[in-house]
C-alpha cells in the first residue's frame, strides 16, 4: 500500500486555534494561543510543565471551555456547535489511559459506538475487535484494563479514540505514564496514523518522536506560543532563548 | 443452681418460645422483611437521588440535598418515626387507610436515604475525574457518562457500606412499633415483646432477636465477603509477563512498523 494509499484511510479535518485564551476561574492559563494544524499532518507540542499544553487540547474538545478565541474544524468555527457533538469529531488520549476498568478491553472499544454512535450491539462489538485487532491486540479483547500492560492500554485508548472516526486526534502525553520499553510501540502506532493521514495534535515530552514524526513543532511556555515550526528549525535552530534553555535541559 | 434455673427460665423458656414461634415465623418475620426491604428499596432510590443532587454542579440542589441529609442524619431515628407517623396520620389514611405501616416504611425510608446518599455521594466522588473526562471525550453526555460508567463504578466501591445500611434497616425496622400496628402488622419485636409480656420472661423477644441475627449475621458476612472480593480483586495471581516479551510480540506483528519518520 503505497504511503498515499495508506493516508486516504482517514480523513482527517484541518485544525486551527484563533486566540485561543483559558482561564481556570479568574486565573488566565491560556493567552491568546494561535496556530494552524493542516489536514492530515502531525503537529507536536512540546514544552515544560506548567505551560498549559494539557489545557490547550482540554479547550480544543471542550473538556474546559475556553475563555475567548476560536476553534475552527476544516474552516469552520465549532465553539457554537454541541459540545458533545463536537467530541465526535475529535479523539482525545490521554495520560491515564483512563481505560473503564470494568470492562474488557473489547467492551472499553465498543461502548461508545453502541451507546453514543448508536450502532447496533453486535455490530459496536465487531467494529471494536476489528480495531483492536489493527492496533495489534486481537488476542487481548476479553482482558480488563489491570490485566493489561500500559502499553497495551494505551493501545486499547487510542482504539477506542479511533472507533469513533474522528477527523482530528489530540493525545496528551500518551505515553509519558509507560514503562520506557513500551513507549516505542505506542508511538509507532501513532506514527502509523500520522502516515494514514490523520491530523494529529501531540502534546509529547517525546524529542525524538517531534522530530521524526511531526509536520510542525509548537513550543509553548507561560501559557503561550512562543515558537512554531518545522522540526528541524525548532531543534536545530531555536530563535527564542526559552526554547533554546528548555532543549538543553531535555536532550 | 437457682440463678441458672431463674436465668434459663427467662431467656430459654423453651415452651414459650415453640408457643410464638409461628406468630414469629408468619407475621413478625414476614412483617419485618417487607418493612425492610420496601424501605431499603425506597432509601436507596432516594438516596441515589440526593447523591447526585449533592454532587450537582448547582447550588438550588446541593443546598437542599445538604439540609435533607443534614435532618434526617441528625435527628434520632424514634423522633422521625414518631414525626412522620403521627404527624402525616391524617394524611396517610386518606391515602392508605387507618395502617400506620406505610408511614413506617416512609419514615425508615427516609433515614435510611440520608445515610445512603452520603455513602452513594462518597463512592461517586471516590471514581477518578478521568473517568468522565474519557466518556465526554467520546462524546457521552455528562447523564450518560454518569450511568453508564461513573456511577457503576462509584456504587460497586461501597457495596460494604451499602450492606451495613441495610443491616442498619433491618434493626430499625422495630421502631416502628411505637406508632401502634395492627396485629396482622407486627413486625419481629413487637411479636416477641406481645409473647413476652404474656409469657410472663423475655424468652418470646430472644427468639425474637435470633431471627433478627438469622437476617443480620448472614448480611455481616457478605459485607466481608465482598470487601474483600473488592480489595483483592478476582485477578488469579499471575506470573509477571517481561515488558520485553511484548515488545519482541509486536515487532512480529504487521501493525507495528518502526516509525519512519514522517514520510513526506
Amino acid at each position: 500500500m503505497s504511503i498515499q494509499a495508506k493516508r486516504d484511510a482517514f480523513h482527517g479535518a484541518s485544525l486551527e486555534l484563533r486566540e485561543l485564551t483559558m482561564a481556570f476561574d479568574e486565573t488566565e492559563v491560556l493567552h491568546g494561543v494561535s496556530f494552524a494544524v493542516a489536514s492530515g499532518t502531525t503537529t507536536c507540542v512540546i514544552g515544560p510543565s506548567g505551560s498549559g499544553k494539557s489545557t490547550l487540547l482540554r479547550g480544543i474538545n471542550r473538556l474546559h471551555e475556553p475563555k475567548s478565541g476560536d476553534v475552527l474544524l476544516s474552516g469552520r468555527s465549532v465553539l457554537g456547535d454541541k459540545p458533545d457533538e463536537l467530541r465526535l469529531r475529535i479523539g482525545m488520549v490521554f495520560q491515564h489511559f483512563n481505560l473503564f476498568p470494568d470492562h474488557s478491553a473489547l467492551a472499553n472499544v465498543a461502548l461508545a459506538l453502541w451507546k453514543v454512535k448508536r450502532l447496533a450491539k453486535d455490530r459496536a462489538f465487531a467494529l471494536a475487535a476489528q480495531r483492536l485487532e489493527e492496533v495489534g491486540l486481537g488476542d487481548r479483547l476479553d482482558h480488563r484494563p489491570r490485566d493489561l500492560s500500559g502499553g497495551q492500554q494505551q493501545r486499547v485508548a487510542i482504539a477506542r479514540a479511533l472507533a469513533m472516526e474522528p477527523e482530528v486526534m489530540l493525545f496528551d502525553e500518551a505515553t509519558s505514564a509507560l514503562d520506557p520499553e513500551l513507549v516505542k510501540g505506542v508511538l509507532n502506532l501513532m506514527a502509523q496514523l500520522c502516515e494514514r493521514g490523520m491530523t494529529m495534535l501531540v502534546v509529547t515530552h517525546e524529542m525524538g518522536f517531534a522530530r521524526k514524526v511531526a509536520d510542525q513543532v509548537v513550543f509553548m511556555d507561560e501559557g503561550e506560543v512562543v515558537e512554531c515550526g518545522p522540526p528541524e528549525q525548532i531543534f536545530d535552530a531555536p530563535r527564542s532563548p526559552r526554547l533554546a534553555r528548555f532543549l538543553s535541559e531535555v536532550l | 443452681m437457682d440463678l441458672l434455673e431463674t436465668l434459663s427460665k427467662t431467656f430459654f423458656d423453651f415452651g414459650a418460645m415453640a408457643q410464638v414461634l409461628p406468630q414469629l415465623l408468619q407475621v413478625g418475620l414476614v412483617n419485618t422483611l417487607i418493612i425492610s426491604a420496601a424501605a431499603t428499596l425506597i432509601g436507596t432510590t432516594l438516596g441515589m437521588l440526593v447523591a447526585l443532587m449533592g454532587l450537582s454542579p448547582s447550588r438550588l440542589l446541593r443546598l437542599p440535598a445538604r439540609i435533607y441529609t443534614d435532618l434526617f442524619r441528625g435527628l434520632p431515628a424514634i423522633l422521625t418515626i414518631l414525626l412522620v407517623g403521627q404527624g402525616l396520620a391524617r394524611l396517610s389514611q386518606q391515602l392508605f387507610g387507618p395502617s400506620p405501616y406505610p408511614l413506617g416504611i416512609l419514615a425508615l425510608s427516609l433515614i435510611a436515604s440520608a445515610y445512603i446518599g452520603e455513602i452513594f455521594r462518597a463512592g461517586i466522588q471516590s471514581v477518578e475525574k478521568g473517568q468522565l473526562e474519557a466518556c465526554r471525550a467520546l462524546g457521552m453526555s455528562y447523564s450518560r457518562a454518569m450511568r453508564l460508567v461513573v456511577i457503576p463504578q462509584g456504587v460497586r466501591r461501597v457495596l460494604p457500606a451499602l450492606v451495613n445500611q441495610f443491616i442498619a434497616i433491618v434493626k430499625d425496622s422495630s421502631l416502628v412499633y411505637f406508632l401502634g400496628l395492627l396485629v396482622s402488622e407486627r413486625e419481629l419485636f413487637r411479636v416477641g415483646q406481645d409473647a413476652a409480656v404474656l409469657s410472663g420472661n423475655l424468652s418470646p423477644l430472644v427468639l425474637a432477636g435470633l431471627f433478627y441475627l438469622l437476617i443480620t449475621v448472614p448480611l455481616t458476612h457478605l459485607v466481608n465477603h465482598v470487601d474483600e472480593r473488592f480489595r483483592t480483586g478476582r485477578r488469579r495471581p499471575r506470573a509477571p509477563v517481561s515488558g520485553l516479551d511484548e515488545v519482541e510480540r509486536l515487532e512480529r506483528t504487521s501493525t507495528t512498523q518502526p516509525a519512519t519518520g514522517s514520510g513526506r
